[in-house]
């Protein structure tokens, strides 16, 4: 097929001009700024407003109100990526409750079936939030793999408050995306949903039903 | 190229005769044959549609509804016109880039293992598809929702080859039960109601019971559609936007079904029309705020999903394989033509279908195209060339509601106007093919009678006379008049002309 893109690029060249590029004006999106507490509250807005549950947490306890949330909703397994940080607490306080901790730790082929059928949620921490739009920065990896996020029917993530960026755009650049993406990095702003059937909302189509934000206050001052 | 095109965005640039401006050419007065034995007939095909109450019903509700949830959107008409000026400005320059950033994404995604193939035309991009398949002995794919495979008819093609290839957004995958096409390219199935698709899910879906509860229905195809996912051997996407100089390619989605078919299969296989690329990724971020927002009125969708490689070696999933195929079919020789490359900025949100108000009326099937609407209308012409679809180039009021609420201002009325003029007139500088091939004797000769009688004043002043004094009796089936008179009444001259009453009662002060 290299016959094919010669025969292109030859045609686009041949169309090309040396006109001058326009300028990128990006006022509009740089002033949309917020004090931190404020992008907390406008990223709840926001995913709120597409389904997605917030439980509230501490630095210290996420991982019990995590175990709670479970045990409450009756959450069989779970879940989760061993190798991090987040992981380790999680294993720590989870062993104590109901709920079965499954370690994301082989290739999908040896488990598919299980992921797809026996699998009730799936945990993930993000890189942080986008208050602009209400949203989760995430991007999976060896340490969470990229359907962790996707097939099991509840999607629970780890937020920090002090990580939400004001903008996609800003986001985009201060976690150095631009230069350097991931080779998956997503935005997610709730609950998987569809309006094709005569534009009437419905949750859940193809991934999870439900995201449950563990939001971890921890904005310097903020009580908890 | 397209900064020309920019600064004369208020109205038809100077190469157009003046006979051709919609102010002084009466294109309603004209009697148009059906379009040529080969091409579709929208007229007739419309006049079809306004006849079905039920279609008219589901589509008057649900333009109505995306109208004024985009408008909830963008409160601020400053800040609304500039990001459409920003994301003017990152489509013009990729555009004026566009050789450059082929080249620099080909690059890029080699460097990150996302394998690049370029197809002149959509046959070629069809077979490599084959080729890609077969070679790795799959047989089922299931797809994410894209256009250009639209273009490609590929679904058709893979089943002629004995490969299943299934829709996996619920309103493809609705339309693909009962072999449809999409009637809006964000919404597929719009033309349907909850009932029309409760029908179709009991009588199509194995065990499945008669429901008309939308979450029930969506249940249904969620059971469906994930155990395909699990089972498929290879997912096929379209590509929102392709990243020259990261090798991304963003997907924007809600269903998760982009994220299912690029993500569960072994094999990813992204189609996209080789003007979807931009340059940075932060380019990404305004161009996302505005299709999203023009699309369906939402502020964001459920996922952005960024794909810069395949599974690396420590990774536990994701495709080993990603082949991207970059289509043209067409596109190049849009790009070499300084006003038409504008309709190359497009960013498929379908605001402008959903302002039209000849699409709300008609519905999508009746355009006959992949691409339907305001558009489909520029669009398909400069594809398929002008002379199988000129009756398409009629179907506007020039109203201009598309060309208002385009997030890249694409002057889609300008360049309306230009394919009726190369529809029947021959340029041999166009890129439009078919030129010339939808001019009528009835018409020609109805323009040259109407320039004869304007260049003599003796024969003017007659003619204005007698139209003034037997207004009443103008018959209204008249060849030319009667595709005016058919639905509207016949127009009455005034009883004097202007010039006469100026003669006799002098200029008025004003």
């Amino acid at each position: 097929m290299s016959d094919a893109r010669a025969a292109i690029l030859a045609r686009l060249r041949a169309a090309s001009t040396d006109n001058p590029l326009p300028t990128l004006d990006t006022a509009v999106l740089e002033r949309r700024r917020w004090s931190p507490t404020e992008r907390v509250k406008r990223l709840r807005r926001g995913m709120e407003a597409v389904h997605t549950e917030f439980l509230e947490a501490r630095t210290e306890d996420w991982p019990e109100v995590l175990g709670a949330f479970c045990e409450r909703e009756g959450i069989k397994t779970l879940l989760y990526g061993p190798g991090t940080e987040a992981g380790r607490r999680l294993a720590a306080v989870m062993a104590v409750t109901a709920t079965a901790l499954r370690p994301y730790d082989a290739p999908v082929e040896t488990f598919k079936d299980e992921l797809f059928q026996a699998v009730d949620a799936g945990f993930t921490t993000t890189l942080g939030g986008v208050a602009e739009t209400g949203g989760l920065l995430v991007a999976p990896g060896p340490q969470e793999p990229r359907l962790l996020s996707l097939v099991p029917p509840v999607h629970l993530a780890l937020l920090r408050a002090s990580a939400i960026h004001d903008t996609l755009w800003s986001a985009i650049r201060s976690l150095g995306w631009d230069q350097a993406p991931p080779p998956n990095a997503l935005m997610i702003s709730g609950p998987s949903k569809t309006a094709d059937i005569e534009q009437t909302l419905a949750y859940g189509v193809h991934g999870p039903r439900r995201l449950i934000v563990i939001l971890v206050h921890d904005l310097p001052g903020t009580p908890a | 190229m397209p900064g020309e095109s920019d600064m004369n965005e208020g109205g038809p640039s100077g190469r157009f005769a003046p006979s051709a401006s919609p102010l002084v050419h009466p294109h309603g007065v004209t009697e148009r044959s059906p379009a040529t034995p080969s091409g579709p007939s929208f007229r007739a095909s419309a006049a079809k549609a306004l006849g079905d109450a039920q279609l008219r019903a589901n589509f008057r509700r649900a333009m109505d509804g995306l109208m004024t949830k985009r408008s909830a959107q963008f409160p601020d008409p400053g800040d609304l016109q500039a990001l459409r000026d920003l994301g003017t400005a990152v489509r013009t320059r990729s555009l004026l880039r566009l050789p450059e950033l082929l080249e620099q994404l080909e690059a890029s995604c080699t460097r990150n293992g996302i394998q690049v193939h370029w197809a002149e035309t959509c046959d070629q991009a069809n077979a490599l598809i084959l080729g890609l398949l077969k070679a790795r002995g799959a047989t089922r794919l299931v797809k994410g929702k894209s256009m250009v495979s639209e273009e490609m008819h590929l679904n058709a093609f893979l089943e002629s080859h004995g490969i299943e290839s299934l829709e996996s957004d619920l309103g493809e995958y609705i339309i693909q039960l009962d072999h449809e096409t999409p009637s809006h390219i964000i919404m597929p199935a719009i033309h349907k109601n909850k009932g029309q698709i409760a029908q179709q899910f009991s009588q199509k879906i194995k065990d499945a019971a008669y429901t008309e509860d939308v979450d029930e229905l969506t249940a249904l195809a969620r059971k469906v559609l994930r155990q395909k996912f699990l089972e498929a051997d290879a997912g096929l996407s379209g590509v929102n936007f392709a990243v020259a100089e990261t090798g991304t390619l963003c997907l924007v989605e809600n269903e998760g079904n982009g994220r299912m078919s690029t993500h569960v299969p072994p094999l990813h296989i992204a189609v996209m029309g080789l003007e979807k690329v931009v340059a940075r990724l932060e380019d990404v971020a305004p161009l996302y705020a505005l299709l999203t927002r023009s699309a369906t009125g939402q502020p964001a969708t459920t996922y952005l999903n960024l794909i810069s490689g395949p599974r690396a070696k420590d990774e536990m999933d994701g495709p080993r394989e990603i082949h991207l195929v970059i289509l043209d079919n067409g596109r190049s020789r849009i790009y070499g033509d300084p006003q038409l490359q504008a309709t190359l900025r497009c960013i498929r949100c379908g605001a402008c279908m959903n302002h039209c108000p000849v699409y709300t009326r008609v519905g999508g099937h009746a355009y006959e195209a992949v691409y339907p609407g305001p558009i489909g209308k520029i669009l398909t012409p400069q594809i398929e060339g002008v002379g199988l679809r000129h009756d398409l180039i009629h179907g506007s009021s020039l109203c201009g509601a598309c060309s208002e609420v385009c997030p890249v201002e694409i002057p889609i009325p300008d360049i309306l106007v230009r394919l009726r003029r190369e529809a029947t007139h021959a340029d041999a500088a166009s890129a439009v093919a078919g030129q010339g091939t939808g001019r009528t004797t009835s018409e020609d000769l109805a323009w040259r009678a109407w320039a004869a009688v304007l260049k003599r004043p003796r024969l003017y002043r007659l003619s204005a006379w007698f139209a003034t004094r037997f207004r009443q009796f103008i018959p209204g089936g008249l060849p030319l008049l009667k595709a005016w008179t058919l639905s509207r009444t016949t127009p009455l001259p005034a009883p004097r002309s202007l010039q006469e009453r100026i003669r006799k009662e002098g200029m008025p002060r004003v």
